[in-house]
C-alpha cells in the first residue's frame, strides 16, 4: 500500500487548472490515439494493481475482496473494454438529413471535447465513481480534475498514486483534500462539473458553477423503492429474496444510492418474505467479513439514531445489533415504522431495511409517488399489467424488474437521476456524451442561389418562401417559372 | 394560431421591433409552423421506447429507454425573435407531454399581450399558461419548483437563472449569446458571400440576433475587395438612404439604441467607420455601420454587439483567425467562407462553437435535424426539432429480467471460487456464465 500523497496546496490550484488548459489547448488529448492510450491506462491500473485496490476498498469500507471485484473492479474493466471497442464509432461525426431546398448542402453533428472538466466522486464506490465518468471524459478528448472523496482515504490516496503513473500525468490530475479543497476547486471556470453525492453539496456545487456558466451534472441520492408483489412459486420468491438481500447488504451494507431503501409489499405476503429473508440472510452472511463495515462513526451514529427513534425501535422484527468498536450493523428488518419517522423520511445509506405493507400491491404506486422521484424503481413480480402501469404511472431514474441493481453494470442503459434525484446521464455511451458537445456543422456551397432569400422584399418573394417553408417544391417551381402566383 | 392570427402577429413584431413583415413571416411564423408540423409528424417515433442492447451479463433479460414527460416547466423567452423564441421551446415541451408556463419578454409588449391573449384561445389553457411580466415577476417564477427551466437570453441573467435553479436542483437549458465571427477568405464567390453575410447581419432584425455575424475576420489584402462588395450589396437591399427602408428592423428600445451609439461613437472606433453611421433617434433606427480595424480592447470587440455595427478585423494570414477566435468565449456561432477544403477541415476541428456554417450565415436552426444551442459562455443544452424534445423528457431505462438466471455465484458466503466464476462473467467469458447460470459452485 503506498503512502499517503501531500494534499495538494490550494494555493497551487490555480497553476493545476491553468496548467491543464494550456495542455487542452494544445491538442493533444483530442487525438483518437492519446485517448485510447489512456483508456488502456486504465485498464492496465485496473489489472495490474487489483490487490491493492482490494487492501484500500477494505481499509476504506471493510468491503470484501468478491464484493470489490464484483461492484468497482470488474464492472470497471468491462465498461472501458466497451467504451475502447466502441470510441472510433462514438466520436465520428453523424450525418443529419438536409431539406432540398438548402441543397447542396450537408449537416453534421460533429462530437467534441468540452475542454477541462472536473469530476468529484463518493465515497462508497470510492474507485467506480471516480474512474466510470474519468473513462467517459477521457473518450471524450478531455482534460481531467479527479476529486476523489476524502471519506475513503486510501483509495483517494492509491488514485492519487497511481493515476499518475498509468495515465498522462499531465492532461490527468487527482486532487485529494477536505471539502474546502473541492470548494476552492469550484471558484474556477470548468467546461463541466460531475458531483455525485449528497443534495446539500450538490446545491453548494451548482451554484458555484452558475457564476462562471459552467454546466453541472449531479447524481444525487434518493430512496429507491422495491415493490414485492405475491410470488407464487416457491423458487420465485428465494430469489427475489437473494436478489434483494444482494441489493440491500451485499452492496456496501445498503451505503450506495441504488441499493433498496425500502420494500413495498401487501399484508398478506409480508410474513412469508420476512421469513425467507431471516433464512436467506443468515445463510449468506456466516462471515462477518462478507459485510462492508459502516464508512464512519458519524454515519454509525446516524444509523443507530435511525433505529433509537420509539416509533421505529419497535418495528424491529429482525437484527437491529450494533457494534461502535467494529463500526458493524447487522442486517436489520423493520415491519411498518412510522411513516413520519426519519427513517422513512430520509435516504437511509445503510443496513435498515423498513418494510411497508400496503392492501393491494396497487396501492404501492400511490405510496412511491408520494415521496420524490428516486434514483431507481424497483419491482418483483410477474404480473404484466402491474409492471406497465409502474413504468407509467412512476418516474424514476430507472426501473428494474426481478433483479436490483444489476442495471448499473449495463453498459447500454443510461445511469441517472430525475427530480430530487439528480440530472445527467452516464455509463457507456453517456458518459463519452456527458463530456462532449455535439457542434452543428453545416456545410453549404457557394453555387446555387435563391434571389428571393434577399431583400428589398416584395410579395412575390415572400410567396415563394411560404412555399419553401412548406416544403411545397411542386408550388415553388411553378411560382419560379411564373405559372403560379 | 400562426396561421389565422398572422396579421395580428405581424403587427406585434412590428411595435415590438419593427421587424419588416417578411422577416416576421419567414423568420418567425413559417418556423413555428413548420416545427409544430415537424413534431406532429415525428411524434409518434419520438416517443416509442427505444429497445437497447441487454448484454449477456444479465442474460436473459430486455432493456429499453423510455421517454417520460419531466412535469411541469418554465419557458422564459427574449425579445428579438418574441414569437419564435417563445413558441419554439413550448412546442417541445407540449410534444414531450409537459405543462407549461411561458413568460414572453416585457421588452416585446405587443408580442408578449398577444400571446397572453391568444394562447388560451388555442390550447388547453390548464396545462399552458402564460405569465406576463418583468424583473419581479420573473424572479418569483424562479423561485418556485420547476421541473426544467428553458432560458433564451444574456448569459448575466443566465447565470441568475441557474443560480435560482439550483434551490430546487432544477435542470436547466441556456441559450446566450456571444460574439459570432465570419471568417472570410480570399478564394471565395465574393458576390454571393458578402450577400450571405449581409442576409445573416441586417436582415436578421438588423443584427439583433444571438446568431447574426459579428465580427468579420479577412486579410488585410482581401479587406478592400470585401468591403466593396458588403457596400453594393447593401445598397441593393436598403437603398441609398437606409434608414428610409422598410426592410430593416429598428433598433429595440431606446436603451440599447444608447448602448450602440456608445459603441459607435467610442473614440477607439469612431474614426474606424468606413460605411453607414447615421442614426434616427425619433424612429430609433441606426444604418447598416461597417469598421475596419477596430482595437481588440474596444467595447465593439468585448462585448456582443447586437445591432448593426460589424467590425472588420485584418490579420496577415487566414489562419491567424483561428487563434484570435480562440482567445475569446465559445460563440454561439461560427461561420467560414472558403472553397479551401483544408481550411475548412482546420476550422471545424480548431474552433468550437455551438454551431458553425461553411459558406453560410445563420441558416443552420432552420434545419430540425441539427442541434441548436451553445457551449461554454454561449450555454448549455440544445434544442430544436427532436432536440427539444429530448430536452423535455427525461430517458427512464427499463430493464426487465425474469427468474431464470439465477447466478449463486453473485451472493455471499464469498469464496474464491465464486469470484473466479464473477471474473468470468464480467470478462464476458460464455463458459463462466454458464457455470453462474447454472449455479456454479456447488455446495454452498
Amino acid at each position: 500500500m503506498e503512502g499517503r500523497m501531500p494534499e495538494t496546496p490550494a494555493l497551487g490550484l490555480d497553476g493545476l487548472v491553468g496548467g491543464l488548459r494550456e495542455v487542452y489547448r494544445s491538442g493533444r488529448t483530442r487525438e483518437l490515439a492519446w485517448r485510447r492510450s489512456q483508456l488502456k491506462g486504465l485498464i492496465s491500473l485496473l489489472t495490474e494493481k487489483e490487490e491493492d485496490i482490494f487492501d484500500a476498498l477494505r481499509e476504506d469500507l471493510g468491503k470484501h475482496r468478491t464484493e470489490a471485484f464484483r461492484d468497482e473492479v470488474g464492472v470497471l474493466v468491462k465498461s472501458v473494454k466497451n467504451t475502447l471497442q466502441n470510441l472510433e464509432k462514438w466520436a465520428a461525426p453523424e450525418k443529419a438529413p438536409t431539406p432540398l431546398v438548402s441543397f447542396p448542402a450537408t449537416a453534421l453533428v460533429v462530437p467534441e471535447p468540452l475542454g477541462v472538466v472536473l469530476i468529484f466522486s463518493c465515497w462508497n464506490l470510492p474507485l467506480g465513481l471516480a474512474l466510470e465518468p474519468l473513462s467517459g471524459a477521457l473518450a471524450a478528448g478531455n482534460a481531467v480534475v479527479l476529486k476523489p472523496s476524502e471519506l475513503a482515504p486510501s483509495t483517494a490516496a492509491f488514485l492519487a498514486a497511481n493515476i499518475p503513473r498509468y495515465l498522462d500525468s499531465e492532461a490527468v490530475k487527482v486532487v485529494l483534500g477536505a471539502p474546502e479543497v473541492g470548494e476552492k476547486l469550484m471558484e474556477h471556470r470548468w467546461d463541466k462539473v460531475l458531483f455525485t453525492g449528497g443534495a446539500r453539496v450538490g446545491r453548494i456545487i451548482m451554484t458555484k458553477a452558475a457564476k462562471h456558466l459552467t454546466p453541472v451534472a449531479l447524481e444525487l441520492g434518493s430512496k429507491c423503492p422495491c415493490i414485492v408483489d405475491w410470488l407464487d412459486s416457491k423458487r420465485d420468491s428465494q430469489i427475489a429474496v437473494n436478489r434483494i438481500i444482494g441489493a440491500k447488504w451485499s452492496t456496501c451494507a445498503g451505503q450506495a444510492c441504488i441499493a433498496i431503501d425500502y420494500i413495498l409489499v401487501e399484508e398478506q405476503f409480508a410474513p412469508i418474505l420476512i421469513e425467507l429473508l431471516k433464512s436467506t440472510i443468515k445463510r449468506f452472511f456466516s462471515k462477518p467479513e462478507d459485510m462492508a463495515r459502516i464508512l464512519n462513526e458519524k454515519h454509525f451514529n446516524r444509523l443507530s439514531g435511525l433505529l433509537k427513534d420509539h416509533n421505529v425501535s419497535c418495528s424491529v422484527v429482525h437484527g437491529g445489533g450494533m457494534d461502535p468498536k467494529t463500526l458493524s450493523i447487522e442486517p436489520t428488518i423493520l415491519l411498518n415504522p412510522s411513516l413520519d419517522s426519519d427513517i422513512m423520511r430520509e435516504e437511509i445509506f445503510g443496513p435498515l431495511l423498513p418494510i411497508i405493507t400496503v392492501k393491494k400491491i396497487e396501492d404501492s404506486i400511490e405510496f412511491l409517488n408520494s415521496k420524490p422521484k428516486p434514483l431507481a424503481i424497483y419491482a418483483f413480480t410477474r404480473n404484466e399489467a402491474l409492471k406497465q402501469r409502474i413504468i407509467k404511472e412512476t418516474s424514476s431514474g430507472s426501473v428494474t424488474f426481478n433483479d436490483a441493481i444489476v442495471q448499473y453494470g449495463l453498459e447500454s442503459i443510461p445511469f441517472g437521476g430525475v427530480g430530487q434525484s439528480g440530472f445527467g446521464q452516464y455509463h457507456g455511451k453517456y458518459s463519452f456524451e456527458m463530456f462532449s458537445h455535439k457542434k452543428a456543422v453545416l456545410k453549404r456551397s457557394l453555387l446555387i442561389e435563391f434571389m428571393f432569400r434577399y431583400p428589398p422584399w416584395d410579395d412575390r418573394k415572400l410567396g415563394l418562401l411560404r412555399h419553401v417553408f412548406r416544403y411545397d417544391y411542386v408550388s415553388l417551381f411553378l411560382t419560379l417559372l411564373g405559372l403560379r402566383r | 394560431m400562426a396561421t389565422e392570427m398572422e396579421a395580428e402577429i405581424c403587427d406585434a413584431l412590428y411595435a415590438d421591433v419593427g421587424k419588416p413583415e417578411t422577416e416576421a413571416h419567414v423568420h418567425e411564423i413559417s418556423l413555428v409552423k413548420s416545427s409544430c408540423l415537424f413534431a406532429l409528424k415525428n411524434l409518434k417515433k419520438w416517443m416509442k421506447p427505444k429497445k437497447v442492447h441487454a448484454r449477456l451479463m444479465t442474460f436473459p433479460s430486455t432493456a429499453r429507454i423510455t421517454k417520460e414527460p419531466l412535469g411541469v416547466v418554465l419557458v422564459i423567452s427574449a425579445w428579438n425573435y418574441p414569437l419564435l423564441l417563445s413558441l419554439d421551446p413550448v412546442i417541445g415541451a407540449i410534444a414531450a407531454g409537459n405543462a407549461v408556463v411561458l413568460k414572453p419578454s416585457e421588452v416585446a409588449p405587443a408580442t408578449s399581450s398577444l400571446l397572453a391573449e391568444l394562447l388560451p384561445r388555442y390550447v388547453d389553457s390548464t396545462c399552458i399558461k402564460v405569465v406576463e411580466g418583468g424583473v419581479s415577476e420573473t424572479t418569483a417564477l424562479l423561485e418556485l419548483k420547476w421541473d426544467k427551466i428553458f432560458y433564451t437570453g444574456n448569459s448575466k441573467v443566465g447565470r441568475m437563472v441557474m443560480a435560482s435553479a439550483t434551490k430546487h436542483l432544477t435542470p436547466v437549458v441556456l441559450e446566450l449569446g456571444g460574439k459570432c465571427p465570419v471568417v472570410v477568405d480570399s478564394n471565395i464567390n465574393l458576390h454571393v458571400t458578402a450577400k450571405r453575410i449581409a442576409a445573416g447581419k441586417w436582415g436578421c432584425n438588423n443584427g439583433q440576433a444571438c446568431i447574426a455575424p459579428d465580427f468579420i475576420i479577412t486579410t488585410e489584402s482581401f479587406a478592400p475587395k470585401l468591403l466593396e462588395a458588403l457596400k453594393k450589396v447593401l445598397e441593393k437591399f436598403y437603398g441609398k438612404d437606409p434608414l428610409l427602408s422598410e426592410d430593416l428592423s429598428r433598433v429595440v428600445t431606446p436603451n440599447h439604441f444608447n448602448r450602440l451609439l456608445d459603441l459607435m461613437d467610442d473614440e477607439m472606433v469612431s474614426d474606424k467607420i468606413v460605411f453607414g453611421g447615421q442614426r434616427d433617434e425619433q424612429k430609433l433606427k441606426i444604418a447598416p455601420t461597417i469598421f475596419l480595424d477596430v482595437p481588440l480592447d474596444s467595447a465593439m470587440m468585448k462585448e456582443e454587439i447586437f445591432g448593426p455595427l460589424l467590425p472588420i478585423i485584418t490579420v496577415e494570414k487566414i489562419h491567424e483567425s483561428f487563434g484570435l477566435i480562440n482567445s475569446m468565449t465559445k460563440p454561439l456561432a461560427a461561420y467560414l467562407f472558403t472553397r479551401d477544403s483544408k481550411l475548412q477541415k482546420q476550422f471545424e476541428s480548431t474552433i468550437s462553437a455551438g454551431g458553425m456554417i461553411l459558406n453560410d450565415t445563420s441558416v443552420h436552426l432552420t434545419n430540425p435535424h441539427l442541434p441548436f444551442g451553445g457551449v461554454g459562455e454561449s450555454g448549455t443544452g440544445s434544442y430544436h426539432g427532436r432536440f427539444t424534445f429530448d430536452a423535455f423528457s427525461h430517458g427512464k431505462a427499463v430493464l426487465h429480467r425474469g427468474f431464470g438466471g439465477e447466478a449463486k455465484a453473485r451472493y455471499p458466503p464469498y469464496s474464491s471460487a465464486k469470484l473466479k466464476i464473477l471474473k468470468g462473467v464480467l470478462a464476458g467469458k460464455l463458459g463462466a456464465h454458464i457455470q453462474a447460470i447454472l449455479g456454479f459452485p456447488r455446495g454452498k
